[in-house]
């Protein structure tokens, strides 16, 4: 167990468990709620850079919710209210001034259902460049495209048809170009809501051998219900459960002799 | 523990222990019938044993493919994990024992001729006794999943360790006082060799036993009595 000293955060009395060397997003008492629902407890998390984190957790603990507060997606939900300090790269990132659009593209998001917008392969991938400024000319962009569908491994299976729809590729391969396309924008930080749910094994195996490639370059976060999956893919688990972040640690920690009965009950099957 | 939402896992795990049990009764059994042949100078008894052993590869055979079928199909996680490591490290040991006990006996069955001096005989069969209870302990405790138990076993081992040195210094006295002892000194030298593996092997399960129920391997080393390594003739010479 790490003893680290931790940086005091203002209003955060309380620290996490298990501090991380470099943390790229820190959170402190985060609450959550939607409406009268009080959604998530006094979450504190840091999530280190240049690797895999991994949210588990029974349905409806909060998991989504959470990682919906990383980019502010939930500013979205009108009954949503979020409380407490997150921040990026020690910056605060609910702070007013702060541009949420900018926010997004430095902390992009993979959904579950593969969502490719109605458009060809390349105009899925080049969209983000192109609304964010990235690309000074059609070359640069075609470059970016390339390198984006490569990062993504879908650039050999796709390179002679950039212009047939996205929507017309296997779900495995729509799930590669929104990786693509979040890759696109340069973000530092990638959220990801259990993107191999509408997959089979093998496009599940490529996705899984593509984060463990990712995580050279960026901070991933990926909610999971298979607890195969978050041992495979992530060097880091949080397990939540009813709201609350009951434990966190490194993977092979929480999944070989995790500390509370309720980690231990739910990654060994004992409830639902 | 409580149990699984799939309950053919606890069913799974349920046969892994119950045949762990079976194994260890069995490895009991052949220990002490071993002992029992030496003292009796019983030749018949000692053949039961190794017919026996043959059981207990058996078991442990089909306590290996159902941990690795279970592995397969369930893909337990931490303590179930542990538990399922364990079953297979435990039937190892047992299945050592069990050879162990067998070799013993077939060295009961080569010496039953002989003339043997009862007062050695009886510092062996002190040793089979202790190792026994070791055993037995070992085996309740793996049963009980418990850890304060398995570690006085494994404190314990270093008593058997002594005697073994004890008992490998008289038979050198033996040896040397008259040649003709010599054959029957070397099969109880190596039968009281097989004993204290024995105990080792219990020690090995106490260590399974810790692993399983606190997810730490032991690290320290195990205090150990057996200074016959360093044993010569010169140190038994008056
Ligand atoms: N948009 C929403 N409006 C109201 N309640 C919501 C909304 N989204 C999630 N919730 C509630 O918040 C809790 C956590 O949900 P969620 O974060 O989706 O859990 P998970 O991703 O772990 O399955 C659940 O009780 C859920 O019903
Ligand atoms: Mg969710």
């Amino acid at each position: 167990m790490t003893t680290m000293p931790q940086i005091d955060l203002a209003g955060a009395g309380v620290q996490p468990a298990t501090a991380v060397a470099k943390p790229k997003v820190v959170a402190r008492d985060v609450n959550v709620h939607y409406g009268e629902k009080h959604a998530l407890h006094n979450v504190s998390i840091d999530i280190p850079e240049q690797a895999v984190t991994a949210f588990i957790g029974p349905s409806g603990c909060g998991k989504s919710t959470f990682l919906r507060c990383i980019n502010r997606m939930n500013d979205t939900i009108a009954s949503c209210r979020v409380t407490g300090r997150i921040e990026l790269d020690g910056e605060d990132i609910y702070d007013r001034s702060l541009d949420v659009v900018q926010l997004r593209a430095r902390v992009g998001m993979v959904f579950q259902k593969p969502n490719p917008f109605p458009k060809s392969i390349y105009e899925n991938v080049a969209y983000g460049p192109r609304i964010h400024g990235l690309a000074q000319s059609k070359a640069e962009l075609d470059e970016i495209v390339e390198r984006s569908l490569k990062r993504a491994s879908l650039f050999e299976e796709v390179k002679d048809r950039l212009d047939a729809p996205g929507t017309g590729l296997s779900g495995g391969q729509q799930q590669r170009l929104c990786i693509a396309r979040a890759i696109a924008v340069s973000p530092e930080v990638i959220l990801m809501d259990e993107p191999c749910s509408a997959l089979d094994p093998i496009a599940t195996a490529r996705i899984e051998e593509l984060i463990d490639e990712l995580r050279e370059n960026y901070t991933i976060v990926i909610v999971t219900h298979s607890m195969q999956q978050a041992a495979r893919v992530s060097q880091r688990t949080a397990f939540f459960h009813l709201g609350k972040l009951v434990e966190q640690g490194p993977t092979e920690h929480i999944f070989t002799t995790p500390e509370d009965k309720r980690t231990q009950d739910y990654i060994t099957g004992r409830f639902g | 523990m409580s149990e699984h939402i799939v309950s053919s896992f606890d069913t799974d795990l349920d046969t892994l222990r119950s045949k762990i049990a079976e194994m260890g009764g069995i490895a009991e059994k052949m220990l002490g019938d071993a002992t029992l042949a030496l003292v009796r100078r019983d030749a018949a008894l000692a053949q039961t044993i190794i017919a026996a052993d043959a059981r207990l590869d058996a078991l442990q055979r089909d306590i290996e493919e159902r941990a690795i079928l279970t592995i397969a199909r369930r893909q337990p996680m931490a303590v179930d994990l542990r538990e399922v490591v364990s079953a297979i490290r435990v039937a190892g040991d047992l299945e050592r024992i069990g050879d162990l006990a067998k070799n013993t006996a077939k060295r009961v069955v080569a010496i039953s001729g002989e003339l043997q001096p009862p007062k050695i005989v009886g510092g062996v069969q002190h040793m089979s006794d202790l190792v026994q209870a070791q055993l037995k302990d070992v085996l309740d405790a793996y049963a009980q999943r418990d850890d304060q138990r398995a570690m006085d076993v494994w404190q314990r081992d270093e008593r058997i360790d002594a005697l073994y040195t004890s008992i490998f210094r008289e038979l050198l006295t033996y040896m040397m006082e008259d040649p003709r002892n010599i054959t029957f000194c070397t099969h109880l030298l190596f039968l009281a060799k097989n004993i204290e593996r024995i105990g080792d092997h219990t020690t090995n399960v106490a260590e399974t036993i810790h692993y399983l129920v606190t997810g730490v391997a032991l690290s320290v080393e195990r205090p150990k009595g057996d200074k016959s390594s360093f044993t010569t003739t010169e140190a038994v010479d008056k």
